[in-house]
């Protein structure tokens, strides 16, 4: 017989076998390898990990309007290059994605740069301007291509017209994505408050500054019955207040970021601008308990907040520096870290980058079951690479993570079949 | 004394031999700014730029003439004078004056961190002359060695630091510096102008004035800025003064010769009553004047250490 394309000797779940793709799709993982299948095309995957391709739900692009920052491109390629097929890139760019325009140039630019993948699912913004002031036309949106609604980064205040934003965007079955901040409470704040932003003269931004948003969500969700999805959660309260909803099946779903399951507040000290991300990196307590929260399922996804900034941006004192962490090219492998450090295993880490993220926005994902999309990538789990800014794709370089020598690296990732990005050893 | 420091961000950088040599080299000045001729040639051909990116009067003068008394050429630089205002970054302005090649950037910035951020990108001293709500190193130094000039010890003594503590670099230095040469330092503040984690702080807390006085040797009162209240801190400023002017009623219940202090510009009448600022016990202007002997001590240890 002969197939598309064959991976030989890759480890799948921890068992070496062969990979069969025929036409894009999954045909068969062959345990132990096959002599009777030839492949047009043949990979030794020897020494790798077969990996399904990551989903994203959460990125910044920045193109239109802050390309000096990032564009589709650079963003696309980071994403490929650490083991995304495909992302959701927020609407705060300039102008605004709150119309079918802006929604059809950022897919242009993405099928254009690349036409094989990764793909991208622009999210519209909830709120014409992102002014949090009257609905986006979210239907014109969807139609050209928008995948869930979010005002990410400017919170709706109005909780008038978050109620109806969420009912509108249910009748097209989008669901909207809420960035949890009291912007009365976390105003001109730079960093968590707390010792260390006392002791840095630094204004800080309380924990309730988004569990109090996050309540109001859980409420909201319960009384409409309609889903909303927590977007960057970084506090031990959120965390209690999203179990307490799950268990009253109320439907919450919530993301976390993987750095803040691998940083602390403390990163700050020394006013640290590339620690700086909003929400802010919380305490030692707050990574436990989000670390708990994905174990356990109350936090359902992984999302990078991939926030690229130049670097003239972030080289100025801690008050002026932009937030945000540039995460794409970094964020598996700080993510196999913790599962080299027992946090939780590789499976925890499908379903928090593949698994939920697919169903929660309804996105094809690959489970290596026939008729999957190839969507898959080979991850070298024993390749330690230091983080310096010649190491990343992304045009962002800001990263707490810079100087690091980190575990786990893609060496090529497939979509549909098809090889779409190998690494240069 | 070998002097390991290029800059001065923060007291914590500094043990306390190191402090205690700051107020030795000091008593030196003190009692040459006492003499008819103040100026000694000991810095001439060396500049120091004064860049103060916020308002400032008393401190900046402070540094100027301490600079020029150890003969210095001294530069003032302040924001609305300067390329800040023309969206010029802090990192090229620094770097601008760097090329300049002074020997020292005294620096005042509204910016927690902003002297550590020259610091770091200058090869010059640098000096914070305050940064944000973070640190005043020099305050905290001459704040110390006016005590020392009427006490013998500071062990066992109790200072209260009396106001708007959770917006202070004042404080913070102060509570650092003095709580290291031995002192006992409590704070007195409505909690909403204490800062959140106070509690991890060594000091003990006190809301109300009247208990914060009992049995201490030194109060410093801390400016109020008018602006608190309307950012909803404070109900007005007749209650705070009320609930926190300190008064002539709080030396009945402090040390018999409790010292009065404030680093100014003060409101008389809110924080401090006129009869205290202006009274036998009130160390205020002798703050000022230490001040400009701690910085040319300052001025005269940095620019001058071994291994330049």
């Amino acid at each position: 017989m002969q197939a598309d394309l064959v991976i030989r000797n890759v480890v799948l779940n921890g068992e070496p076998g062969d990979l069969i793709v025929q036409q894009g799709r999954i045909e068969e993982f062959v345990p132990g390898g096959t002599e009777s299948v030839q492949g047009k095309e043949e990979f030794d995957g020897q020494g790798f990990f077969l990996w399904p391709s990551l989903i994203d739900v959460h990125v910044h692009l920045r193109e239109p309007g802050f390309e000096y920052k990032e564009d589709i491109n650079s963003g696309l390629k980071a994403a490929i290059a650490g083991g995304f097929g495909q992302v959701m890139a927020m609407a705060n760019t300039n102008p605004v994605n709150d119309s079918a325009s802006v929604t059809e140039f950022m897919l242009e630019q993405a099928r254009k740069f690349h036409p094989h993948g990764p793909f991208l699912h622009p999210i519209g913004a909830l709120t014409r301007g992102l002014a949090g002031k009257e609905l986006s036309p979210m239907a014109e949106l969807a139609r050209a291509g928008c995948r869930a609604f979010s005002n990410d980064g400017l919170p709706v205040e109005n909780n008038e017209l978050f109620r109806r934003a969420v009912e509108y965007s249910s009748d097209l079955g989008l669901k909207v994505i809420d960035h949890c901040e009291d912007v009365s409470l976390s105003e001109g704040g730079l960093m968590n408050e707390g010792e260390i932003s006392s002791y840095l003269g630094l204004k800080g931004i309380p924990v309730v500054a988004e569990s109090l948003q996050v309540a109001r969500d859980i409420l909201m969700a319960a009384y409409l019955d309609t889903p909303i999805h927590l977007a960057h959660i970084s506090c031990r309260q959120s965390v209690e207040l999203i179990a307490w909803a799950k268990q009253k099946s109320i439907p919450i779903t919530a993301e976390t970021c993987p750095h803040y399951l691998v940083w602390d507040e403390s990163r700050v000290q020394g006013y640290n601008t590339l620690a700086k991300v909003n929400p802010p990196l919380r305490t030692r307590d707050d990574v436990l308990a989000l670390q708990q929260a994905v174990r356990e399922k109350v936090i359902d996804v992984l999302a990078t907040d991939h926030a690229p900034h130049a670097e003239f941006e972030k080289d100025v004192p801690f008050g002026e520096a932009p937030n945000g962490i540039s995460g794409l090219d970094t964020a598996l492998s700080l993510c196999f870290g913790l599962v080299l450090d027992g946090v939780f295993d590789n499976d925890d880490l499908i379903r928090l980058f593949v698994n939920a993220p697919s169903e929660i926005f309804d996105l094809e994902a690959n489970t290596f079951q026939k008729g999957d999309v190839a969507d898959f990538f080979l991850f070298a789990p024993e390749a330690e690479w230091e983080v310096r800014p010649e190491a990343m794709f992304s045009r962002g370089k800001n990263t707490p993570a810079l100087g690091q020598k980190l575990r786990g690296r893609v060496m090529a990732h497939f979509l549909r079949g098809r090889l779409v990005f190998e690494r240069a050893i | 004394m070998h002097w390991p420091h290029k800059d001065l961000l923060d007291v914590s950088q500094l043990s306390v031999e190191e402090i205690r040599h700051i107020f030795e080299t000091a008593r030196h000045f003190l009692e040459i700014n006492r003499r008819p001729i103040k100026k000694v040639p000991t810095l001439k051909g060396k500049s120091v730029v004064l860049f103060f990116a916020e308002p400032s009067t008393r401190t900046r003068t402070s540094f100027d003439m301490a600079a020029k008394r150890l003969s210095a050429d001294s530069f003032s630089l302040s924001k609305s004078g300067s390329s800040l205002l023309k969206g010029e970054s802090l990192k090229d302005t620094a770097l601008t004056l760097q090329a300049m090649n002074p020997d020292a950037i005294v620096v005042r910035h509204s910016f927690s961190g902003a002297a550590e951020f020259l610091a770091k990108n200058l090869r010059c001293t640098v000096i914070n002359a305050g940064d944000g709500w973070h640190a005043h190193p020099t305050q905290a130094l001459l704040d110390g060695f006016t005590l020392t000039q009427v006490w013998k010890s500071f062990e066992g003594k109790e200072v209260l630091i009396l106001g708007d503590i959770a917006h202070s670099r004042v404080a913070r230095s102060d509570v650092d510096l003095l709580t290291r040469l031995g002192a006992r330092v409590r704070l007195c503040a409505p909690k909403t102008l204490l800062p959140y984690n106070v509690k991890k702080w060594p000091v003990t807390v006190f809301t109300d004035l009247d208990r914060a006085c009992e049995g201490v040797d030194a109060v410093i009162c801390l400016r109020l800025q008018l602006e608190r209240q309307e950012a909803g801190l404070l109900p007005d400023l007749r209650e705070y003064a009320r609930r926190y002017g300190l008064g002539r009623k709080h030396l009945a219940l402090a040390k018999d010769d409790v010292k009065i202090m404030h680093p100014g510009p003060m409101n008389r009448g809110i924080e401090i009553s006129s009869e205290l600022a202006d009274g036998d016990q009130s160390l205020i202007l002798d703050q000022v004047e230490a001040g400009v002997a701690v910085r040319m001590a300052i001025l005269f240890i940095y620019l001058l250490r071994e291994g330049r």
